[in-house]
């Protein structure tokens, strides 16, 4: 895949897949203004969802609902919603951005892999959507008292890598859509994500929805990390309480939907370039 | 190896666009009736041509000639239907990679991320071409000097220059990867006289120094004749003609008597006129409805 293995080529891929690092990160910057109107509007709607939680001893005072457990309950459904939501956009977004900016054509002229794009991509996802969710949890720590004296902090973690990996597979097959559709392809995106966000049970357990919803929220990466993270962290759970029953599928997802995105995309860009689809922007 | 590019039999076609609205194409579905389908377009018929290496070779034609989608095929953004174009020797559709490893291309749309400065477009650019950043930050600072950009310029945002000032950074992106394959689309549209000539000098320079072949798209038949050792008209995506200025100009008959100019070899071979510079956008290359 790297040619023959020398260092030269070694460091020209390593100086490829940080150019997208790089670009995003001076996007972000370059954009401030409305990374922080984001930023501000996700913390709002973060902190309402979990308000929710709340309330609900004083919308029904008769209800025995243990409050501090449903609070703790839908933070975790905001912030990994927030999190693997982010590296859904960024990746998903990797073609309608360079639509919107006119720079389809010299990215896809450069002799990079397309593989190296999607990494480059996806390390930038990744590191975003850290900090994004850091800057939400702590506005989260100002306003709630969340204990997390008992969390499985390692277990998260491989939890949030494991989805990493299986959202950024979904967000490569995402992308293909403004690839191959100029015009609404980043619309079509949010779809996706819509659905996810209805099937994988972010603010509820999945067993609510009804029977053919759920047969979706078995493949949705999302149900295993909201699942695994919500045992990890929640009371009434051990501290290893079968975590590798949601590490698992997840992995089979990321390993299934990784190669499968980028060897799709790969068909699509053949495509594209046989219909004349890369020069219009959107 | 002498030659640097072959273009063989090379054609293009796009899907034309219905004159029937889907939802009377729906009613004639539903009805049995007869559907129309899109004729095809041919934007490029049946082209052949070689260019040697060091050569500056010329593609002339008006507006939707086809010369953008050949540039394009060139530039690996396209894939041709019929016939096949080698850089080098190699395949722009089965060693697409080694191709691009030795292109770069200009067009008259200076396409970057307006909020970035040239600064970190250029980066952006060069890593992408393996190029380290402390290289690209001083051959671009270099570059940009040369066609007369100011040294402020370099770290404020794109969107801040002129269209002209734009076309020099997209020049010096071109440059900055040192390609042995250049592609110019009509790379001065926009530009003042002194900026053009400064850019033609640095398109003969690169010539001469970096042992550089360049293919050049343009409108303007003063820099066609300046820089050009060979140059094919194109017309209706087809090559009508392919002779050196010279040649060509031999071709024809002058204007009232006087010596035939690029101007009257162009008007006489394509029937057409000629196109002012700041009518030449880019050329529309019929595109798909998807």
């Amino acid at each position: 895949m790297l040619g023959h293995l020398t260092l030269d080529n070694v460091k020209r891929e390593v100086r490829q897949e940080f150019a997208f690092v790089a670009r995003n990160f001076n996007l972000v910057k370059r954009y401030w203004a409305w990374e922080l109107v984001w930023l501000c509007y996700s913390t709002a709607n973060a902190l309402a969802v979990s308000f929710i939680g709340a309330g609900v001893g004083v919308i029904s005072p008769d209800s025995n609902v243990n409050t501090q457990f449903l609070i703790t309950y839908l933070i975790i459904g905001t912030l990994v919603w927030g999190f693997m939501s982010q590296i859904f956009n960024n990746i998903a977004e990797m073609i309608a951005w360079e639509r919107w900016e006119g720079t389809i054509e010299y990215t896809f002229m450069a002799p990079i892999r397309r593989i190296s794009q999607m990494i480059g991509q996806m390390i930038f996802a990744v590191l975003y959507a850290m900090w994004f969710v850091m800057v939400i949890g702590t506005a989260m720590v100002l306003f709630f008292d969340i204990d997390l004296s008992n969390a499985n902090l390692g277990g998260m973690l491989v939890i949030l890598l494991a989805g990493s990996v299986s959202f950024a597979g979904i967000g490569v097959v995402g992308s293909i859509l403004p690839l191959l559709y100029p015009e609404r392809g980043a619309q079509m995106t949010h779809i996706i994500q819509a659905f996810l966000l209805l099937v994988s049970g972010v603010y509820y357990p999945t067993s609510v929805l009804p029977d053919w919803l759920q047969f979706f929220s078995q493949f949705s990466p999302a149900t295993y990390v909201l699942e695994g993270m919500r045992t990890a962290v929640l009371p009434g759970s051990t501290r290893s309480d079968n975590l590798f029953s949601y590490i698992l599928p997840l992995l089979v997802i990321g390993v299934v939907m990784l190669p499968l995105g980028v060897y799709l995309f790969q068909r699509a860009e053949v495509y594209a370039k046989r219909k004349g689809c890369l020069k219009r922007n959107g | 190896m002498n030659k640097a590019l072959v273009v063989d039999n090379v054609s293009k076609y796009f899907d034309g666009k219905s004159e029937v609205s889907l939802l009377k194409q729906w009613q004639a579905r539903l009805t049995g009736g007869e559907i129309e389908k899109p004729k095809p377009i041919n934007a490029v018929k049946d082209v052949t041509f070689e260019v040697n290496r060091r050569e500056i070779y010329g593609v002339l034609g008006p507006n939707g000639s086809g010369k953008s989608t050949l540039i394009r095929m060139i530039s690996t953004l396209l894939i041709p239907d019929e016939g096949t174009i080698t850089v080098f020797g190699c395949d722009s559709v089965k060693e697409e990679i080694a191709v691009k490893r030795m292109i770069n291309r200009v067009s008259v749309d200076a396409a970057f991320f307006k909020k970035l400065s040239p600064r970190e477009n250029l980066l952006y650019g060069a890593r992408l071409y393996g190029v380290s950043a402390a290289e690209a930050d001083v051959t671009a600072r270099d570059i940009l000097q040369r066609l007369g950009l100011r040294p402020n310029s370099y770290t404020a945002p794109m969107e801040e220059m002129s269209r002209g000032m734009q076309q020099k950074v997209a020049i010096a992106r071109a440059f900055l990867t040192q390609p042995i394959l250049l592609l110019l689309d009509e790379p001065t549209t926009g530009l003042d006289p002194r900026s053009k000539r400064e850019v033609q000098a640095f398109i003969n320079e690169l010539r001469d120094t970096h042992d550089a072949t360049i293919v050049l798209t343009t409108h303007d038949m003063q820099e066609a004749e300046a820089l050009c050792e060979r140059i094919a008209i194109l017309d209706e995506g087809e090559i009508v003609a392919e002779d050196t200025p010279d040649g060509l100009k031999r071709r024809v008959k002058g204007d009232n008597g006087n010596p035939p100019t690029l101007d009257d070899v162009f008007l006489q071979l394509t029937g057409k006129h000629l196109v002012k510079e700041d009518e030449s956008s880019e050329e529309e290359v019929i595109e798909p409805v998807l």
